[in-house]
C-alpha cells in the first residue's frame, strides 16, 4: 500500500509488457496489471496463434503440391484438432515466455481488473479481493475487441470473432467470413487451404481495402486462383439461425439479395476498443470516435495518464503499440523522444501469397499532390521465386518524382512480410531512390526484386 | 608510416579556410582528443583533435595562413617508434607538397584530423553537416543552406521535417545573412512593432487582401529587419557630373561589336560597377566587415548588384571588379541579371560581396537611401541622372548629374573613410579615363 510506483500500465499485451520493461530498464518502478493473460490479444488470440494455424495450412498446401518438386507424397491427410493444439501451444509457450521477461526485469504483475480513480489512483479488483494501486503516471494499454455486427453478434454456435475461429468447434465444410481486412482474409486462406468452401463478404469495392490498390486487385486474384469465393460490394443483410447450419440473406450493389446457408460465419469487421469500466469518464479522458485521444507520445488530454495501442488511434498494429510503449515511457522518464511516425508503421498480412506494405499507396500519395514515379517488379523474374516453386507475386514501390523520397512500398508474394522492414528502414533513414539504386542486394534473393522495382521507378530495371 | 593531419572541413561547401593557431609545436607528444589546432573561416572557429597518438613531426602549414585548401596537409604525425627521418617517404605525397589554396586535392590518407566545433552548426567529427540524403536533397533543390538547420534527428541529424520550417533560399540570404545568424529567427516572425494581432484589429476584414508571405520575402523582412536595426547606419550624398560618361559611353558602344564572343553595350550601370570597385581599392579601410574578432579587410572588389525580381530581389556578385574591364562586367552582369529573374543563380554568385549597389535610377529617383546588406559594411544608394544646372565658375550650365549616397556600417566605416570613398568614386565617375589606369 506504501509503494508508489512510477508507472502503472494496465493491460498486459504487446503494448504493456513492452513498456514495463523499458520503464524498468530506465530505472523506473513499473507495475503491470492484467485481467487476463499476458501477451495479449497478440499471443493469445491474435497475430501468433493465427500465423501457427497458416504455417500448417502452408505446410499442408505445399506437400499436396510435392509433385510439382518431384517429391511424391501419397495419402496426405490433415488432424485438425492437432492443427488447433499446435496453435495454443505455440500461444502458451510466447505468454510463459512473456512471464519469465517479467521475472527477469524485476516487474510486478497483478492479475485483476484495473479501474483509475478521480484522484488517479487504481483500483485493482484481484481474486483476492480489491486492492489500491499508487503511481506517479498510468498508461493505458487495454486493447480492443472484435466488433460486432449488429445482427451477427458471436452466438457461441454459427457466428464467431476471432477467438472462435482460433479455437472451432467443428472444421466448417462452407464458411462465410465477413470483412476482407487482414484477419478475415487470414481466417478465408486458413479454412479454405483445409478444403472448406470459402466465401469472402466485403462491403468495400476492393479486398484488403486499406492496401494499395493495385496490390487488392493482384490479391483478389490469387484468393479467386486458390478456391475463394469473394463478394465484394455486398453485406450480409439477414442471419438465420437453422438446425444444422446458419442462412444468410447476402445484398449485392445492385441491391440483388441472394440467401445461401453456411455452417458458419466469421465477422471480422474491426475492433472496438476497450475503454468501459476503467475510469475514463470520471477522469474526463478524451476519445475520439470511441477510442482514447493522444498525441505523438501518448500522452491523453489529462496530465500524466497516457494510452497506447489499440485503445487508441489506428493502426491497429502489435509493433505500433510496442513502439507507442516506449515512447510513452521514454517521455514520462523525461527523455526527449521523437514522436510516432505513423506513416512508418509496415503492415503485414499472412495470406498466400503474403501481403506487406509501408508507407502511402499510390492513391494517396496522389492525393497529397505528389508527382510519381512508380516502379513494379514481378515474382516471375526472379530466380529465388521460381526456384521456390512461388512465381507469383509483385514489388511495387512509389518515389516522389522530384525529390526522390519513397514515399511507399507495397508488395504481394511469399515471405513478402519478410522483406518489407528494408523498405522501411529506408524510409526511416529518408534514403532517396539514390542510396537504393546503389545498395547491393544478394543473389539469388527475393530481396533482388526490392533493388528491381526501384530502378524500374527510374526506368532501368535489369531484368524485366 | 606518418600520418598526414589534414585540413578539415567545416561544412560541405567550405572549400578554404585560416589556420588560426597551433596548439603543438614540432616534437610535441599527441594523444587522441587533443586539441592540437584552431581553424577559421568566416562562419565560425573550430578545435582540430588528434586522433591518433604519436609525435608532431612536422608542421606544414604556419599559424595564420589563411586560404588553406580542405583536405591538404597540415601537419604529419609520427606514430611510436617512426622518427623524422619517416618524414622522407611523406614528401611524395601531393597534399603535402601544394597545400595552399588549391582545387581540392584528394585525401591522400584517412584524415586523422577531428574538428571540434565551436559554434559550428551540427557537425560529426569530420566536420561533416549530417544529414539523410533526402534532407540534403530538398536542401538543394529549395536552396537551404544546412548549416544553418538544427537536426532532430539521432545524433543532430537533419532530416526532411527539420526543412518543413526552414526558409527556401536561405542560402540567398547569407549575403545579408550573417547578422540573422546571430540572432536567430524564425520563420518570417521579423521583430514587429505591432503584433499581428493589433494590425488585424485595426483594418475591417473584407477591405484588404492578405498575400501569404514567400519565403524569400520573410528572408528579405527578417535580413533587413536585424540589419536596420543593429547595424549604426548614417548617409553620405554626393553629386556626380556625368557628361563625360556619357559621351565615353557612347564613343565605347559606337564602336563596340554587335555580334558574336566579343560584343557588349556598356550601361551606366556598369561603369558605376566599376568605378565601386576602383574605388574600394583606392581606399581600402572602406573594404570591409565587422566582425567581433577583428575587422575583415577585404582585399578583392567583390560588388552585390542589387536586382528586381518577381518577389522580391536578388544581389548576384561581380567579382574583381577592380581587375576587369568594363566590357567584361558589362556581360557579366547582363548574364547575372538574367538569371537572377529566372531564379537560376547558384548560391556562390549571390554571397559573399564586399559592397552593394542599388540603383534606381531608372525610376526617376532622385536620392534614396539604402539599407546595408549584411555582413557588409557599405551600400551606394543611386539616383536617376538628370539635367540639372550647375554652377561653373560664375555662370549657370546645364549638366548631367546623378546623386548618389553612401550607407556606411558606423563599425568599419567613419564619416571620413566614407567620404574618402565616395570622393574617390565621384573621380572616376567623373572623369572615367581615370578608371583605364
Amino acid at each position: 500500500m506504501s509503494t508508489i510506483y512510477d508507472v502503472a500500465i494496465i493491460g498486459g499485451g504487446p503494448g504493456g509488457y513492452v513498456a514495463a520493461i523499458r520503464a524498468s530498464q530506465l530505472g523506473l518502478k513499473p507495475v503491470l496489471i492484467e485481467r487476463e493473460n499476458l501477451g495479449g490479444i497478440c499471443l493469445n488470440w491474435g497475430c501468433i496463434p493465427t500465423k501457427a494455424l497458416l504455417r500448417s495450412a502452408e505446410i499442408y498446401t505445399t506437400i499436396k503440391h510435392a509433385d510439382e518438386f518431384g517429391i511424391s507424397v501419397e495419402g496426405v491427410k490433415f488432424d485438425f484438432d492437432a492443427i488447433i493444439k499446435r496453435s495454443r501451444n505455440v500461444s502458451d509457450k510466447l505468454t510463459q515466455g512473456v512471464g519469465y521477461l517479467m521475472k527477469k526485469n524485476k516487474i510486478e504483475v497483478i492479475e485483476g481488473e484495473a479501474a483509475i480513480t478521480k484522484d488517479k489512483s487504481l483500483i485493482v479488483k484481484t481474486a483476492k479481493g480489491d486492492q489500491t494501486v499508487k503511481a506517479k503516471n498510468i498508461i493505458i494499454g487495454t486493447g480492443a475487441r472484435a466488433r460486432n455486427l449488429p445482427g451477427l453478434e458471436p452466438d457461441g454456435k454459427y457466428i464467431w470473432a476471432y477467438r472462435e475461429a482460433l479455437m472451432p468447434d467443428i472444421m466448417p465444410k462452407k464458411l462465410c467470413v465477413i470483412g476482407s481486412g487482414a484477419i478475415g482474409v487470414e481466417f478465408a486462406n486458413f479454412y479454405n487451404a483445409l478444403g472448406a468452401d470459402v466465401t469472402i463478404v466485403e462491403l468495400a469495392d476492393r479486398i484488403v481495402p486499406a492496401e494499395d490498390a493495385e496490390i487488392s486487385d493482384f490479391a483478389l486474384k490469387a484468393f479467386k486462383k486458390s478456391g475463394i469465393k469473394i463478394l465484394t460490394q455486398s453485406s450480409v443483410k439477414e442471419a438465420k439461425p437453422g438446425k444444422k447450419d446458419i442462412s444468410l440473406t447476402i445484398e449485392d450493389k445492385n441491391g440483388k439479395t441472394k440467401t445461401e446457408s453456411f455452417d458458419r460465419v466469421i465477422t471480422a469487421i474491426g475492433i472496438t476498443p476497450n475503454v468501459e469500466n476503467i475510469g475514463l469518464e470520471g477522469l474526463g479522458i478524451e476519445l475520439d470516435r470511441g477510442f482514447i485521444k493522444t498525441d505523438g507520445w501518448g500522452k491523453t488530454n489529462v496530465a500524466n495518464i497516457y494510452a497506447i495501442g489499440d485503445v487508441t488511434n489506428p493502426p491497429w498494429l502489435a509493433h505500433k503499440a510496442s513502439h507507442e510503449a516506449i515512447i510513452a515511457v521514454e517521455t514520462l522518464a523525461g527523455h526527449s523522444v521523437k514522436p510516432l511516425n505513423g506513416n512508418l508503421i509496415p503492415g503485414c498480412t499472412y495470406t498466400t501469397p503474403q501481403i506487406a506494405s509501408v508507407g502511402l499507396t499510390e492513391d494517396q500519395a496522389k492525393e497529397k499532390g505528389h508527382k510519381l514515379k512508380v516502379g513494379k517488379f514481378p515474382f516471375q523474374a526472379n530466380g529465388k521465386a521460381l526456384a521456390l516453386g512461388e512465381p507469383d507475386g509483385m514489388v511495387k514501390t512509389i518515389f516522389d518524382a522530384k525529390t526522390g523520397e519513397l514515399l511507399g512500398a507495397h508488395m504481394i508474394g511469399t515471405e513478402v512480410t519478410e522483406l518489407i522492414q528494408g523498405y522501411a528502414v529506408a524510409m526511416g533513414l529518408e534514403t532517396t531512390e539514390h542510396e537504393l539504386m546503389e545498395t547491393v542486394f544478394p543473389h539469388p534473393t527475393l530481396s533482388e526484386m526490392m533493388h528491381e522495382s526501384v530502378l524500374d521507378a527510374y526506368g532501368r530495371a535489369l531484368h524485366y | 608510416m606518418p600520418i598526414p593531419i589534414l585540413m578539415p572541413a567545416l561544412s560541405p561547401t567550405m572549400e578554404v579556410g585560416t589556420l588560426a593557431k597551433w596548439h603543438v609545436t614540432e616534437g610535441d607528444e599527441v594523444s587522441s582528443g587533443d586539441i592540437i589546432a584552431e581553424i577559421e573561416t568566416d562562419k565560425a572557429t573550430m578545435e582540430v583533435e588528434a586522433v591518433d597518438e604519436g609525435t608532431i613531426g612536422s608542421i606544414t602549414i604556419e599559424e595564420g595562413t589563411a586560404d588553406v585548401a580542405v583536405n591538404s596537409t597540415i601537419a604529419v604525425l609520427l606514430l611510436e617508434g617512426e622518427d623524422k627521418s619517416a618524414l622522407d617517404t611523406m614528401t611524395e605525397t601531393p597534399a603535402a607538397k601544394a597545400p595552399v589554396a588549391e582545387e581540392k586535392s584528394a585525401p591522400a590518407e584517412k584524415p586523422v584530423s577531428a574538428p571540434k566545433t565551436k559554434n559550428a552548426p551540427i557537425s560529426n567529427a569530420n566536420g561533416r553537416i549530417i544529414a539523410s540524403p533526402l534532407a540534403k536533397r530538398i536542401a538543394k533543390q529549395k536552396n537551404i543552406d544546412l548549416a544553418s538547420i538544427k537536426g532532430s534527428g539521432p545524433n543532430g541529424r537533419i532530416i526532411k521535417a527539420d526543412l518543413d520550417g526552414a526558409q527556401e533560399g536561405s542560402a540567398v540570404s547569407r549575403s545579408m545573412g550573417e547578422v540573422a545568424h546571430a540572432a536567430p529567427v524564425s520563420g518570417g516572425h521579423a521583430i514587429s512593432p505591432v503584433s499581428d494581432k493589433e494590425i488585424f484589429a485595426t483594418y475591417e476584414e473584407g477591405t484588404y487582401d492578405l498575400i501569404p508571405l514567400d519565403n524569400m520575402r520573410k528572408v528579405v523582412a527578417e535580413r533587413l529587419t536585424v540589419a536596420k536595426s543593429t547595424i549604426p547606419h548614417f548617409y553620405l550624398t554626393i553629386d556626380c557630373e556625368l557628361d563625360s560618361l556619357l559621351d565615353a559611353r557612347k564613343r565605347l558602344n559606337a564602336q563596340a561589336p554587335t555580334e558574336g564572343p566579343g560584343a557588349f553595350k556598356i550601361s551606366v550601370n556598369d561603369f558605376i560597377i566599376k568605378a565601386m570597385g576602383l574605388a574600394l581599392q583606392q581606399v581600402p579601410g572602406a573594404n570591409s566587415t565587422w566582425s567581433t574578432q577583428g575587422i575583415l579587410r577585404h582585399k578583392r572588389s567583390d560588388v552585390s548588384v542589387a536586382v528586381a525580381v518577381e518577389g522580391g530581389l536578388f544581389t548576384p556578385v561581380i567579382r574583381h571588379c577592380e581587375l576587369k574591364t568594363l566590357s567584361e562586367i558589362s556581360n557579366e552582369m547582363k548574364d547575372l541579371a538574367f538569371r537572377a529573374r529566372s531564379k537560376k543563380l547558384a548560391p556562390h554568385e549571390y554571397t559573399g560581396g564586399t559592397t552593394s549597389i542599388s540603383n534606381l535610377g531608372m525610376f526617376g529617383i532622385k536620392k534614396f537611401d539604402a539599407v546595408i546588406n549584411p555582413p557588409q559594411s557599405t551600400i551606394l544608394a543611386v539616383g536617376a541622372g538628370e539635367r540639372r544646372p550647375v554652377i561653373v565658375g560664375d555662370k549657370v550650365e546645364a549638366r548631367s548629374v546623378m546623386s548618389v549616397t553612401l550607407s556606411c556600417d558606423h563599425r568599419v566605416v567613419d564619416g571620413a573613410l566614407g567620404a574618402e570613398l565616395l570622393n574617390a568614386f565621384k573621380g572616376y565617375i567623373e572623369d572615367p579615363v581615370t578608371m583605364l589606369v
